[in-house]
């Protein structure tokens, strides 16, 4: 809710039928009311995400369920799963191509962090050493849940996020870049191994 | 006073109008004035699944397969008329079946032609 508009006269208006909002307000409304997700699944996380788009779970609750099938249309890449080397630099350029605003979901202790598979030679250990991830969501696989409440947690994120200022959203900022280099197979790893302008490597505190 | 019946008409083509342009307007407004647009190489590239797109959209597909199309269709419509002939076999006439025969030889008579000046062969 913004701040320009006196809380008690709102809901004085409220009263005698007259709905006073900000464009802000009815942007960020229309915005979290229709999260498109694109449409593809990595893992196992994937079965939990089919399941919280059907109807026992039923996304659409949400206005997230129309998955589309290109990344033109998607406002939201929910990264379900074991992210493999080989596969790394495709979803990196996925993202790449979905238009601004999007945000994303990492699905699972794979996709946050390798995982089980953190210690193989084949898989990523977490897909935000390339792309920036909103939500991350524990779990192996998390229950479809804890999918919807990160889908919420994203809702919240995108309720708060501001129109103008210096600390307006993302996508608004011209400076904000909207694509992230794309890592190559080298000889032995992804190169780089990382983007240093979106991953810092956590710091491990010996005392 | 009535008004003209075309009246509705042309009251419905101006919102089948409005309807579609105003979102796009809007949405243009939108751009212009809050939305810094973002184009790059990897967000305008043909999107290929995620993949490098490989070479070029427009390529032509060579075309030595028509003349086994051609063959596969005669000896298709060649089974189409066989069916009836096998469901009416026993109650067929002699003059009926040398006429079938004569269809069949006629067409094994094209194959082997066919054969023999190596339409079959792929050619390079």
């Amino acid at each position: 809710m913004s701040e320009q508009i006196d809380e008690g006269l709102r809901s004085e208006l409220q009263r005698q039928g007259i709905w006073v909002t900000s464009m802000q307000d009815l942007y960020n409304w229309g915005r979290r009311s229709s999260i498109w997700p694109l449409q593809f699944g990595l893992a196992c996380c994937a079965i939990e995400m089919i399941a919280t788009a059907a109807s026992r779970y039923d996304l659409a609750r949400f206005g997230g369920e129309i998955f589309r099938p290109s990344p033109r249309q998607a406002d939201l890449m929910i990264v379900a799963g074991t992210v493999t080397k080989k596969m790394a630099p495709q979803i990196v350029r996925l993202y790449n191509q979905m238009p601004d605003p999007k945000y994303v979901i990492s699905m699972g202790a794979c996709a946050i962090s390798g995982g089980p598979f953190k210690e193989g030679y084949n898989v990523l250990k977490g897909i935000d050493r390339y792309i920036p991830v909103d939500v991350y969501i524990p779990g192996c696989p998390p229950r479809p849940e804890a999918l919807l409440h990160a889908f919420m947690e994203l809702q919240r994120k995108i309720d708060e996020q501001k129109l103008t200022g210096a600390d307006r959203a993302e996508h608004l900022n011209a400076a904000q870049p909207s694509e992230f280099p794309v890592p190559a197979f080298g000889a032995h790893d992804l190169e780089p191994p990382a983007n240093p302008d979106v991953f810092e490597p956590p710091k491990i505190d010996r005392t | 006073m009535t008004p003209d019946p075309y009246f509705f008409i042309i009251i419905f083509v101006g919102v089948a109008l409005v309807f579609p342009l105003l979102p796009l307007a809007l949405a243009w407004l939108w751009r212009r004035f809050f939305q810094p647009p973002k184009p790059g190489a990897e967000k305008n590239a043909t999107y290929e699944c995620g993949v490098e797109s490989i070479g070029d959209a427009q390529i032509q597909f060579r075309s030595q397969y028509y003349l086994y199309a051609i063959i596969f269709l005669i000896f298709d419509v060649e089974a189409i008329f066989l069916v009836p002939f096998a469901v009416a076999f026993t109650g067929l006439p002699v003059g009926a079946f040398i006429a079938i025969l004569v269809f069949l030889l006629l067409l094994i008579e094209g194959l082997v032609w066919a054969w023999s000046k190596g339409c079959l062969n792929w050619s390079k």
